[in-house]
């Protein structure tokens, strides 16, 4: 089997680095959002559930999405678009997490399906195009049918830490330093300048 | 100083097992959100959301004589409801625990409207089953998160002579009911001389914060210190030291039966700020309360 190295070794690491700040994006954001919804929906263990499941879906089909978009002429480049896409479209929930919000409480009274309707609003996109940096990373990194299963286990490795990475800095400090817009425009900004990075290298060989 | 700590915990160490011994786990049921277990010790009923009530008793009866306030803080929170001026006619409260306070407060303000609101049904039904909580047309219970409940009647226009929020136990606080929206919020629903009770904190760095965060939406406010804190604002400006004594006269032979003596009460009333007047104001984009209460 003959490797298909399609990555220089520096677009490796910021591959590697991309997934790991996609998988901090996606948590820090998921926590930020409970907290966004709390004023109009409260913060009970349904308004998480409401959350979480549709963070969920939208990673499930991002992942879905990602996969097929690598299969034509997959970049450094077009990842960097998806994180940047993450990325912008989570601006508008800057403007839209106040009275919009509220219009929506008052419209779907139950606060199950109100702060489901409303996380499906806010962050259903965003969460989509998240899910879809994942697999592209595998399509750009597997070299080899021999190392694809270590390329998409450290591929995980790295997305997930990120994660975990995310949820613990979020919860832990950066609510307690800084206001929550605060935090979402500085994660959107690193976002982009990642997605620059990705889209300058030099990456592909071929 | 040693000697004395060493006695202190000889003391203790005798005294604990009795006093676990005595301590009968009379009900206890898993909600969504908590446990939530009865407890019976020296002839008092305890409402507590952790096993042994490690800390923090929710709701406490006596259970020779129901009609008595058992927990302290609640003689602050009738010296805010009594003290402040006319009796209200309207009372929203956050936070029903076992019920004690809208109990007494029915009994007290016979034509009063009271509306509770709280989150847990289970705690509802533990304060009907063990701590002989009556709802009924005068007095409601809403089973809704208070801030939904709050938004909802600003939207309805629905204005209330008294808001009590009794909402936060020792181990977790709501968040979003301890910023400067919510405040404002609240705020709205007051009627033109309405007051606010606020049952929180004394202590931690949690303290300097929500002390500023009221100062910035009530201004001056009275603020009760025991082991809790209770702070009693209203918009329309605070009564003068005489006004409070009348008061005082007015009502100390009502609320003698429920065990609490307003002149006791009278002198907590201070509007001196005894926190650092910088901290930064809790508000929904800045709301770390939990992580603050250490």
């Amino acid at each position: 089997m003959k490797g298909n190295h399609l990555l220089s070794g520096r677009a490796v690491v910021v591959c590697y680095l991309v997934a790991f700040w996609s998988g901090f994006f996606v948590m820090g954001v998921e926590l930020l959002g409970g907290r966004l919804l709390a004023p109009n929906f409260g913060s009970s263990v349904y308004v998480w559930g409401a959350l979480i499941t549709i963070f969920m879906l939208a990673l499930s089909l991002g992942y879905l999405a990602g996969g097929r978009f690598s299969q034509r002429n997959p970049s450094m480049a077009k990842l960097g678009m998806l994180l940047a896409a993450a990325a912008l479209t989570t601006l508008p929930v800057l403007p839209l997490s106040g009275v919009t919000l509220e219009d929506l409480a008052i419209a779907i009274p139950d606060p199950r399906f109100g702060s489901l309707a409303a996380a499906a609003m806010l962050f259903f996109v965003p969460t989509f195009f998240g899910g879809m940096v994942s697999p592209y990373c595998v399509r750009l990194l597997v070299d080899s049918e021999e190392s694809s299963g270590r390329r998409a286990g450290q591929l995980y490795f790295v997305s997930t830490f990120g994660s975990a990475a995310g949820t613990i800095l979020t919860s832990f400090y950066l609510v307690l330093w800084l206001e929550l817009n605060t935090i979402l425009i500085a994660m959107i900004a690193i976002s982009c300048v990642l997605a620059t990075l990705a889209g300058a290298i030099k990456g592909n060989k071929t | 100083m040693k000697n004395c700590i060493g006695l202190m915990a000889a003391a203790l160490l005798l005294v604990a097992p009795a006093a676990l011994a005595q301590e009968k786990l009379v009900h206890s049921e898993r909600s969504q959100y908590r446990e939530v277990l009865v407890y019976e010790t020296n002839g008092e009923r305890c409402m507590c959301f952790t096993r042994s009530c490690r800390i923090g008793r929710q709701s406490c009866i006596n259970l020779a004589d129901p009609h008595r306030f058992a927990l302290n803080y609640t003689r602050m929170m009738m010296g805010g409801t009594f003290l402040m001026g006319d009796a209200p006619k309207s009372i929203l409260i956050i936070g029903l625990g076992g019920g004690s306070i809208p109990t007494a407060l029915r009994e007290l303000l016979p034509t009063a409207q009271i509306d509770v609101v709280e989150i847990d049904p289970a705690v509802t039904r533990v304060a009907r089953k063990y701590f002989g909580f009556k709802d009924g047309p005068k007095l409601k219970v809403y089973e809704v998160d208070g801030r939904v409940y709050v938004k909802r009647a600003a939207r309805e226009g629905k204005k209330y002579d008294l808001v009590m929020l009794d909402a936060f136990d020792h181990e977790y606080i709501p968040e979003h009911l301890l910023t400067r929206e919510f405040l404002t919020e609240v705020k709205s629903i007051l009627s033109p001389t309405g007051v606010l009770v606020g049952n929180t904190f004394s202590s931690s760095k949690l303290y300097d914060h929500e002390s500023t965060t009221y100062a910035a939406v009530f201004g001056k406010f009275f603020n009760l210190k025991a082991a809790n804190r209770v702070v009693v604002a209203r918009p329309a400006g605070l009564p003068s030291e005489d006004q409070l004594r009348l008061k005082a006269l007015e009502y100390e032979l009502a609320l003698r039966s429920f065990g609490v003596d307003l002149r006791d009460v009278l002198p907590m009333f201070s509007t001196a700020p005894d926190w650092d007047t910088k901290a930064r104001v809790l508000t929904d984009q800045y709301s770390p309360a939990n992580l603050l209460n250490r």
